[in-house]
């Protein structure tokens, strides 16, 4: 589908850096189905003590998810297995940037250890994920 | 106040979701997925799917209503103003593609208490027309100050 990828333990998989924008949580809302009022309404989120309406942590999930799809060529069927730890509060018009570190290839299998951060924060933390190429 | 442990393993009710194209292009909008094979049919039976596929997140689409009935319980007793979403795994199996009907099953898998929060984990199984499974799901759930 797309490059080669031949890692090895210990690469990095390529960064990727994606900003949402202040209306992205009311489209990742509608599309995903939930409209917690934290994510959408900045009134609301502020009320209830947050700094400002924040993003889902399914959406920044989903970030992740594809930082590994496009390393591993595109292909949806190259992720097997995400798991992920919600820590922070994700934002909206702050980058987001995702790293990974391969820790592991056996075969056809790769164990990708990866994380996402806004401003040096960790929102997903303690992420790894299953990659067959 | 320790948790309250006496929903472990119960199950809840089936829940059946139909997928359609245009939810699949909004998805894959959203979250920035831009290949060809979430929006185009051609392009995704090239590719080698019976039709538009879903990218792998789109499970929440499908699988989060199956959740509701579980994390509003009473007999698991979440306190819903305290609870904030902690970790989440997927395991994919075959893909999602448009015109699939899938059914997501629920149960709570553990309940416990530690450093003075509540962990409530959910599992879910969906699985496609065909009985393929195509997700199973753990969903974790913290509750501060229980």
């Amino acid at each position: 589908m797309a490059d080669q990828f031949a890692p090895a333990e210990g690469d990095s998989i390529p960064e990727m850096r994606v900003t949402p924008d202040k209306y992205l949580p009311h489209r990742y809302a509608g599309a995903s189905g939930d409209f917690n009022p934290i994510h959408i309404d900045n009134d609301f989120a502020q009320m209830v003590g947050l700094p400002r309406n924040i993003l889902h942590g399914l959406y920044s999930m989903a970030q992740v998810a594809r930082a590994q799809t496009e390393a591993a060529g595109g292909d949806p069927r190259s992720l097997r297995r995400l798991s992920v730890q919600f820590r922070g509060m994700g934002v909206p018009e702050e980058e987001i940037v995702v790293t990974g570190t391969v820790r592991e290839v056996d075969g056809d299998t790769v164990i990708v250890d990866t994380q996402a951060e806004q401003a040096g924060n960790g929102i997903i933390r303690n992420a790894e994920a299953e990659l067959r190429l | 106040m320790p948790v309250e442990t006496k929903a472990v393993g119960k199950e809840y009710p089936p829940v059946g979701y139909e997928v359609g194209l245009e939810k699949i292009r909004e998805y894959a909008n959203a979250v920035g997925e831009s290949g060809d094979v979430h929006r185009d049919r051609e392009a995704a039976k090239a590719a080698g799917f019976r039709d538009v596929v879903a990218p792998p997140m789109f499970t929440v689409v499908y699988s989060s209503p199956a959740l509701g009935p579980a994390i509003l319980d009473p007999d698991v007793g979440i306190n819903l103003a305290a609870m904030v979403h902690g970790g989440q795994e997927f395991v994919w199996g075959e893909p999602v593609c448009a015109g699939d009907v899938i059914t997501t099953s629920s149960r709570v898998k553990e309940i416990f208490e530690k450093d003075g929060k509540g962990f409530y984990v959910f599992e879910s199984t969906s699985v496609n027309q065909d009985g393929d499974e195509v997700v199973r799901a753990t969903w974790t759930n913290i509750v501060r100050g229980v």
